[in-house]
């Protein structure tokens, strides 16, 4: 943009009579949608299922805060965080239904819980349910961003053009909400004797689930070039981590490993008990009116 | 709580908008926080490129009271407005 003459920034464009301007764009427009030479398709479309449930089951968590937050600006804050994570979860199940043949929202709707593929650290419940409060789902939104973001961060060298592009889209998403995440921590952390005990007890709540995040599975191991192995994120996250437990004045909880059923976990669509409750909740509607739209 | 958060005034400068104009206020308790809040309650809808907060208290307003004193007296003064000159047609947003 040239400002040798003010006015100039003013005109052109469809929408200059908007004060604001709108300069909405699609997202992924002109991306190539072909699938790469040699790529496995079905593994691809597995691995897009993980990502995008990671974010369609995280997301329906945070919506769950709608109205119920503890002021009415961060009762926003979360859900523009929700929307941001469905917005991905709609491109990355839309990317699986490619393979599959089917739709987002037969994906999104019309799986029973054994499909889903998301990690537990999603699902559980970190408040506004009895499973946590505001320190908790704060707690997992920091594990989950910086885990998330450094993940997107190398997808972006993707061979598959359409991943490449939701990592590249969802980066600058993710930076906001680890960042949100971060502020608060250490707001919480290094604030009054309740708040400092209840984001350690967050922690404590959400730790056991990470290990989950950093388990290479079958699918992420067949699709190299493709997919990111988990496993190469831990030392980048736990750095982050490290930081800003460090600055809010937090104690790293002691490592423990939520238990998995003969071996398996989120990843093989093995789920904890909310998980049914959760998915009741979402899809019931889309069932009990099948096809039904806004 | 809600009560104890300071009131902040939002100013957000849009596209292709030259200067910071009043959008609305919020509740945060430090400047810091006060801006994130900001860019989340009001540049959802990709308005802002730029966003100034200010303590609702910093804020000197004039007075209902004194309107006429204040306001009335410029009412008749038609020859302060530069509407006799013409206006070129290459300059929009006069």
């Amino acid at each position: 943009m040239s400002f040798d003459n003010a006015y100039e920034s003013l005109l052109g464009g469809e929408d200059a009579h908007w004060a604001f301007g709108t300069g909405f764009s699609e997202a992924l427009s002109g991306v190539d949608r072909e699938f790469p030479a040699g790529v496995d398709r079905e593994a691809l479309a597995a691995y897009c299922l993980m990502l995008g449930d990671d974010a369609l089951i995280f997301s329906q968590r945070l919506s769950e805060w709608c109205s119920r937050a503890p002021e009415l600006e961060e009762d926003i804050a979360l859900a523009n965080i929700a929307l941001d994570l469905l917005g991905q979860a709609r491109m990355l199940l839309t990317r699986a239904g490619e393979v599959l043949g089917r739709d987002e929202d037969s994906l999104a709707y019309l799986r029973d819980e054994r499909e889903f593929r998301n990690v537990h650290l999603a699902e559980i419940d970190c408040g506004p349910g009895p499973g946590g409060d505001f320190a908790t789902t704060i707690a997992r939104l920091l594990v989950f961003s910086s885990w998330r973001l450094a993940l997107f961060s190398r997808l972006r060298g993707s061979a598959d053009p359409v991943l490449k592009a939701i990592a590249e889209k969802g980066l600058k998403e993710l930076a906001y909400h680890r960042d949100h995440a971060a502020q608060w921590t250490v707001r919480l952390g290094d604030g009054t004797d309740e708040s400092h005990r209840r984001m350690q007890a967050g922690l404590e709540r959400v730790w056991p689930f990470v290990d989950e995040l950093f388990a290479t599975h079958a699918v992420e191991a067949a699709l190299a070039g493709v997919a990111v192995d988990p496993a190469s994120l831990w030392s980048e996250v736990d750095g982050v981590l490290e930081a800003v437990l460090s600055a809010a004045g937090l104690t790293r909880p002691t490592d423990t490993k939520a238990a998995r059923v003969a071996g398996m976990a989120g990843r093989d669509g093995v789920h904890t008990e909310v998980m049914g409750y959760l998915l009741a909740e979402m899809q019931h509607l889309h069932r009990s009116l099948p096809g039904a739209v806004w | 709580m809600s009560t104890s958060w300071p009131l902040w005034e939002v100013f957000v400068r849009g596209k292709r908008g030259l200067n910071h104009v009043h959008v609305g206020s919020l509740h945060a308790p430090d400047a810091e926080m006060a801006l994130r809040n900001a860019r989340d309650v009001y540049t959802r809808r990709n308005e802002g490129v730029s966003i100034w907060v200010v303590p609702a208290t910093s804020i000197t307003a004039s007075s209902p009271d004194e309107k006429d004193p204040f306001f009335a007296p410029a009412g008749d003064k038609v020859y302060r407005h530069p509407t006799f000159y013409a206006i070129p047609e290459d300059v929009p947003h006069l």
